[in-house]
């Protein structure tokens, strides 16, 4: 690792006092489980890193005056799985025990969980996000790159495994700077956005911004759900996920929102799934119509056409799940 | 895995005023002698460390001080000043799982954990499971031959304690998801996850 100052701080304000102006300088560090090993390998090499662990306002779950819930970025992924309110929240819960990791759901926070840094292995081989403006991946091995939104330069995927399911649900994150007064609440699907220049990152936020809460809205009756297509029981990231949230009336879906999750740069809000299961009720045939509207955007590159197939099946099982009618995954 | 070493000098790029807020006295020393800053400062609500600078550990019960710099991980400290080498420096990245130690009562990484964020916390490394009454986790991986070349077996051993702890009637698929953070390339699972068994079923589950 290149030396670096270390900076704890103990309040919100206290963050904003220790954070550069100027992209690269300083990282954020909670649980570490990212930023350490990228750090080991100089991808990332910051002048200072600034711990928030010890921040006891970033380490609250508790339920909002409308009935929503707020989740503190430094809470780690185990306490929220253990958390009764949490609970009423299935995607989200699913997405963490996807993550099959003990360790992983100790040490990693939900915060750290949906601003890590994708997983492309030229990224983390020292090639850029961009990976020489996307050509490394357009021909060389792009097994587990973009198979949607891949058009631009970023051909990685967003690597966050619970994004889709916040998005899916309607997740806002607070976020705090760049000046000291300076708080808002940006809808987590406005959050990430493929880079088109090198030296942007996968997100929007500029220096001296930064997340302190992920805020839910209302679990509502909770027919939602994330399904991950993994290659193994291991720890591996997915090779596609999908999460579902429907809202149903009558025997039929009154609206609905699907969010693919590891085929494109950003997390994939899929319109086109969603409006073909408005009006019907959900069967296997109408959730596997979702899916292959949902692939009817898909792009492939040439290492990587099997996954549109998984991205199908993805959302048809989320669908399903989602609706009750299928409990396997997890 | 990066050694520690003394760094070459101050980190640039910071605001004047958070710089000076941040390090205060210290920066004026280092400015004025010319010599490593060796550093921390304690404002209100935050703390800044530059340098190798002394803390103290509590690790397995005992209290140790320790040089480190902000880059020291918790895995270097262990191995490299306080002796104990069970956790093991596999991956870069903490994805084998075998450096896994408790740090305040959940299970970590040591690998992807820094020294300086472990103060003021209880440290258990898998050494804590041995010494003359062993823990029943590592007599079972001795029955269960669930070793063969050892490098993945004290993360094993502390995970499986710490899984076990929490869920004293699992069932082999549920010890077999609770696992997945370690990994064995010599593929001794089936023999660990036999030992887990043992440990449920017959009770040594302490």
């Amino acid at each position: 690792m290149k030396a670096f100052e270390y900076a704890e701080a103990r309040t919100e304000a206290g963050v904003l006092e220790l954070l550069s102006a100027e992209p690269g300088k300083t990282e954020l560090l909670a649980g570490g489980t990212d930023l350490i090993g990228l750090m080991k390998k100089m991808i990332v090499t910051p002048d200072r890193v600034v711990n928030i662990m010890e921040i006891p306002s970033l380490k609250v779950i508790e339920p909002t005056a409308e009935g929503g819930l707020v989740i503190g970025a430094a809470v780690t992924l185990d306490d929220l799985l253990e958390n009764d309110y949490v609970r009423e929240y299935p995607a989200l819960v699913q997405a963490i025990r996807g993550i099959n990791s003990m360790q992983l759901q100790a040490q990693g926070t939900l915060g750290g969980e949906v601003c890590q840094r994708p997983r492309c292995w030229f990224f983390r081989n020292g090639h850029g996000l961009l990976a020489e403006n996307g050509t490394l991946a357009a021909e060389g091995d792009s097994r587990y790159h973009a198979v949607f939104g891949n058009q631009g330069p970023a051909k990685f995927v967003s690597s966050s495994r619970t994004a889709p399911a916040l998005i899916a649900l309607g997740a806002h994150l607070r976020v705090l700077g760049p000046a000291a007064e300076d708080e808002s609440f940006l809808p987590l699907s406005e959050f990430y956005r493929a880079p088109r220049q090198a030296g942007q990152r996968e997100h929007v936020l500029e220096p001296r911004q930064w997340v302190t809460h992920i805020v839910l809205p209302p679990p509502g009756d909770q027919h939602n759900a994330t399904y991950e297509v993994r290659d193994s029981e291991g720890p591996a990231f997915p090779l596609a996920a999908a999460a579902a949230r429907l809202e149903l009336a009558g025997g039929v879906v009154r609206q609905a929102q699907i969010v693919l999750g590891q085929v494109a740069p950003t997390p994939w809000v899929s319109q086109v799934a969603a409006d073909v299961l408005r009006g019907l009720p959900v069967t296997p045939a109408t959730a596997e119509a979702a899916g292959q509207a949902a692939i009817s955007e898909a792009t492939p590159l040439p290492g990587n056409q099997y996954k549109v197939q998984l991205a199908k099946v993805a959302v048809k099982r989320a669908v399903l799940l989602a609706a009750g009618l299928e409990t396997g995954g997890f | 895995m990066t050694e520690s070493r003394k760094h070459s000098g101050p980190a640039s790029g910071f605001s004047r005023r958070a710089f000076l807020k941040g390090s205060g006295a210290v920066a004026a020393v280092t400015a004025l002698h010319g010599q490593q800053a060796v550093a921390e400062q304690n404002q209100e609500d935050t703390t800044l460390v530059r340098g190798a600078t002394t803390i103290s550990l509590n690790v397995n019960g005992k209290s140790h001080q320790v040089k480190v710099e902000p880059r020291t991980t918790l895995l270097e400290v262990l191995r490299h000043q306080l002796d104990l080498t069970g956790a093991k420096p596999v991956s870069m990245d903490g994805s084998s799982g075998a450096s896994t130690v408790w740090v305040a009562g959940k299970t970590v990484m040591a690998s992807t954990t820094l020294a300086l964020t472990c103060r003021d916390k209880e440290i258990r490394t898998v050494e804590s499971l041995g010494g003359a009454n062993p823990d029943a986790v590592p007599l079972a991986f001795v029955k269960h031959d669930a070793e063969q070349c050892g490098f993945c077996t004290p993360g094993f051993v502390v995970a499986v304690r710490a899984f076990l702890d929490k869920n004293p009637q699992a069932t082999e698929e549920q010890i077999r998801q609770g696992l997945n953070g370690n990994i064995c390339r010599c593929g001794t699972y089936a023999n660990i996850i036999q030992a887990a068994i043992d440990l449920v079923k017959g009770g040594g589950n302490g």
